[in-house]
C-alpha cells in the first residue's frame, strides 16, 4: 500500500480524494495492535491518534473516534490471526502461543495480504521466517520447514490439478527424450524433520481436545494435551497430495524423491532416472512408477505450475 | 420483488447460507431447501475437494453466489484474475443473480479482509456506480448490492446511507439486496430510524433480502451473525415485505453454527413475517 495522506481529505470530490481517504484508514486499521490489543496512541508520524482518527471519523454518544477507529483495527488483526492459526496448526504447536503471536503479527505488518482470498495468507511464511529468524529462534529451521509443510497443505487442498498422462503416452516416446510434468497440487519436501508426523499428532491433539472441551473435565484433559513432543531431526522425504480430493502426506524413499524431483525440473525420463543414483533397480523404479501412475500424478509436461496470486 | 430484472426474473423463496458444518447432512439427507447462497470466494479455487462438492450441490439444489472481496467502493480498478475466476464461477453454478458488499476493503492491490463502509459522497457514488456497471457488463448477470453494517462514519459523507445507497443503485441501474439486520445494527450505531432507511430506498430494484443475528455490546452492536434473528430485525423485515413484495429472503448464520435443522427452521419463520405482504397483494 501506497504512504496515506499527511492528513485525510476533508471533501471527497474525486476518485483520488476517495482513494487518498481509504488509504488512510487502511493504513490506522492494518496498524499493529499494542500489547494489550488496542490501537496504537501515535500515528506514524508522532501525531496523537485521538486527533488523527478526530479528523476523518464522527464520534457518537458512545464512542469516539479513536474508539471507533480501533474497532476495525482490533478486527482486522483478529479476523488474520484466527485465519493464520487455521491455516498453520503445527507451527502454532511448535512455537507456542506467544512466539507464534510474536512472528505473525511481524509477518503479516511486513506481508499484509495482497489476494482477495484468505487462502493466501501464509504464502510467504516460510521465506519470513528464514529472513528474521531472531523471531523463531531457536527453533527456526524447524519453524521454516513446518511453515512450507502447512503450506504444501493449502496447495494440495484446492490447487489445480492438470490432465493424467495415459501410460500410452509414456510408452510412446523413447525416455532419453520423454519428459512428464508433475500435477501442480503436489509439493516434494525433502525436511531435516519428520514434520509429517508431528502435524498428524498436532491435529490428532486438537481434535481430542476439542472433544474433551465439550464434556466435563475437560480442564484437566486439556492439559494433558497441551503439548506434542517436537520431532527429533531425521531426514524425511514426503510428497504432499491429494487423492480423491482428500489430503495425504506420502513418504518417498530418497532415490524415488530424486527421480520425481528431477522430473518435475524438467529432466528427460532417463535423466530422472539416473538421478535415482546408482543403486535404484529396474524393479524399484517399475513399483514407484506404477504407484505414482496410480495415484494420477503426472500430466503432460510443459504446462506451467501455476499457483494462485502470492 | 418477486422476480424482476435484478435477480434475473428467479422467483426464489427462503434460502440459507452453505457451511462447512452442514456438508454431510446436506449429501446424506438431501434435505428440501429452497435454495443455497454460497460465498463465492470459497468455490474461486482452481479444483480439489471444494469444486467437487460444489458440483454435487449444483446436481440438486438451486444456488446463488454472494462474494465478499469484490469492493465495488475501492478506488482501485476492479482485479482481472478476481474477475476471471468469478467468471468461470458464474458459468459453473448458473447463478440467477449475483450479490457483493457496497463497501470497500482493499487499497492498492492490499486487501483487509474487512467490509469497510464508505463516505457518503457523490464522488465515491460516481466511482462505486461506475464499477459496478462495469464488473456487470465483464459477468453478464445481474448484479445486488448489499449495505453493510458499520461502527464508523466520517465526517466527509455529504448524505445519509440510504441516500447513498440510492444514490448508487439509481446510476449503476443495479439491484439491492437489503440487508435488514445490517440496517437495524448500523441504526442502533450511529442513532437513526431503520424504517426511515427501509422506506426511503427504491423498492422497486430489491432483489434479495438477507436476516441475521447480531449480538449487543454496551455501547455498540456488532453484525455476529451468531444467533437466531432477534424481533426487532423480524419486525423490521415484515415491513421491508410490505414495501417490497415478498422477496428471495436469506438466513446468514457464520460462526456457532447449530444443526442444519436448526439454521432451516430459523429461516423458515420468515414465513410467518410475510403473511402481511401475501394479504396485502390479494
Ligand atoms: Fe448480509
Amino acid at each position: 500500500m501506497k504512504r496515506p495522506p499527511k492528513h485525510a481529505p476533508s471533501r471527497i470530490a474525486s476518485t483520488d480524494d476517495l482513494r487518498a481517504f481509504q488509504r488512510m484508514m487502511a493504513s490506522a486499521i492494518t496498524r499493529p495492535l499494542t500489547a494489550d490489543d488496542k490501537l496504537q496512541p501515535r500515528w506514524i508520524d508522532g501525531r496523537a491518534m485521538d486527533k488523527v482518527a478526530a479528523e476523518f471519523i464522527k464520534p457518537n454518544d458512545r464512542l469516539t473516534s479513536f474508539e471507533r477507529l480501533q474497532l476495525y483495527n482490533r478486527m482486522y488483526w483478529f479476523r488474520l490471526f484466527d485465519a493464520i492459526r487455521d491455516d498453520c496448526p503445527g507451527l502454532l504447536a511448535a512455537l507456542g502461543e506467544r512466539a507464534f503471536g510474536r512472528l505473525t503479527q511481524a509477518y503479516l505488518a511486513r506481508h499484509p495480504s495482497r489476494s482477495f482470498t484468505l487462502r493466501d495468507l501464509c504464502s510467504r511464511l516460510e521465506r519470513f521466517i528464514l529472513e528474521e529468524p531472531r523471531l523463531t529462534a531457536p527453533r527456526t529451521a524447524l519453524a521454516a520447514e513446518i511453515a512450507r509443510f502447512e503450506w504444501a497443505q493449502t496447495v494440495a487442498f484446492d490447487g489445480p490439478a492438470r490432465p493424467v498422462i495415459a501410460a500410452s503416452h509414456l510408452a510412446r516416446t523413447p525416455p532419453s527424450r520423454l519428459r512428464i510434468g508433475l500435477q501442480p497440487y503436489i509439493t516434494l519436501l525433502e525436511l531435516r524433520h519428520p514434520i509429517d508426523t508431528y502435524v498428524i499428532a498436532v491435529k490428532r491433539r486438537d481434535a481430542l481436545r476439542s472433544e474433551a472441551s465439550n464434556t466435563p473435565g475437560a480442564a484437566a484433559v486439556h492439559r494433558a494435551f497441551r503439548r506434542a513432543a517436537l520431532p527429533r531431526p531425521r531426514r524425511t522425504h514426503v510428497a504432499v497430495h491429494r487423492h480423491n480430493n482428500r489430503l495425504f502426506y506420502k513418504r518417498l524413499d530418497p532415490a524415488a524423491f530424486r527421480i520425481l524431483e528431477a522430473l518435475g525440473s524438467g529432466s528427460t525420463l532417463s535423466r530422472a532416472i539416473a538421478a535415482g543414483g546408482p543403486r535404484v533397480t529396474p524393479a524399484q523404479v517399475k513399483a514407484w512408477f506404477g504407484s505414482w501412475m496410480a495415484l494420477g500424478w503426472f500430466c503432460a509436461y510443459g504446462n506451467k505450475r501455476r499457483r494462485a496470486a502470492s | 420483488m418477486p422476480a424482476n430484472r435484478f435477480n434475473g426474473h428467479s422467483d426464489y423463496g427462503i434460502g440459507i447460507g452453505l457451511r462447512v458444518p452442514h456438508y454431510s447432512h446436506i449429501l446424506s439427507k438431501k434435505p428440501v431447501v429452497d435454495w443455497f447462497e454460497i460465498i463465492s470466494e470459497n468455490f474461486m479455487v482452481e479444483g480439489g475437494r471444494p469444486l467437487q462438492l460444489l458440483d454435487t450441490i449444483l446436481e440438486q439444489y438451486r444456488v446463488v453466489q454472494h462474494g465478499v472481496s469484490m469492493y465495488f467502493g475501492s478506488a482501485d480498478k476492479p482485479d482481472r484474475t478476481h474477475l476471471k475466476r468469478l467468471k468461470g464461477l458464474v458459468k459453473r453454478t448458473k447463478t440467477p443473480w449475483l450479490s457483493d458488499h457496497l463497501c470497500w476493503g482493499s487499497v492498492d492491490g492490499t486487501y483487509t479482509h474487512d467490509l469497510l463502509p464508505m463516505p457518503y459522497t457523490f464522488a465515491a457514488a460516481r466511482r462505486t456506480a461506475e464499477k459496478i456497471r462495469q464488473i456487470r457488463d465483464y459477468l453478464e448477470v445481474p448484479i445486488c448490492v448489499e449495505n453493510v453494517s458499520s461502527y464508523a462514519e466520517f465526517h466527509a459523507s455529504e448524505m445519509t446511507e440510504w441516500e447513498f445507497l440510492t444514490e448508487v443503485v439509481e446510476l449503476a441501474d443495479c439491484g439491492i439486496l437489503l440487508d435488514v439486520n445490517n440496517i437495524y445494527v448500523s441504526s442502533k450505531n450511529h442513532g437513526f430510524n431503520p424504517y426511515d432507511y427501509v422506506n426511503n430506498v427504491p423498492h422497486h430494484r430489491v432483489g434479495q433480502m438477507h436476516i441475521a443475528g447480531h449480538t449487543k455490546f454496551e455501547k455498540y452492536i456488532l453484525d455476529t451473525h451468531d444467533h437466531p434473528v432477534l424481533d426487532p430485525v423480524w419486525k423490521l423485515y415484515a415491513h421491508a415485505t410490505r414495501l417490497c413484495g415478498i422477496t428471495a429472503t436469506l438466513l446468514e448464520w457464520d460462526d456457532k453454527i447449530p444443526s442444519f435443522d436448526e439454521v432451516h427452521g430459523e429461516a423458515l419463520k420468515a414465513n410467518e413475517f410475510i403473511d402481511g405482504a401475501k394479504k396485502a397483494a390479494v
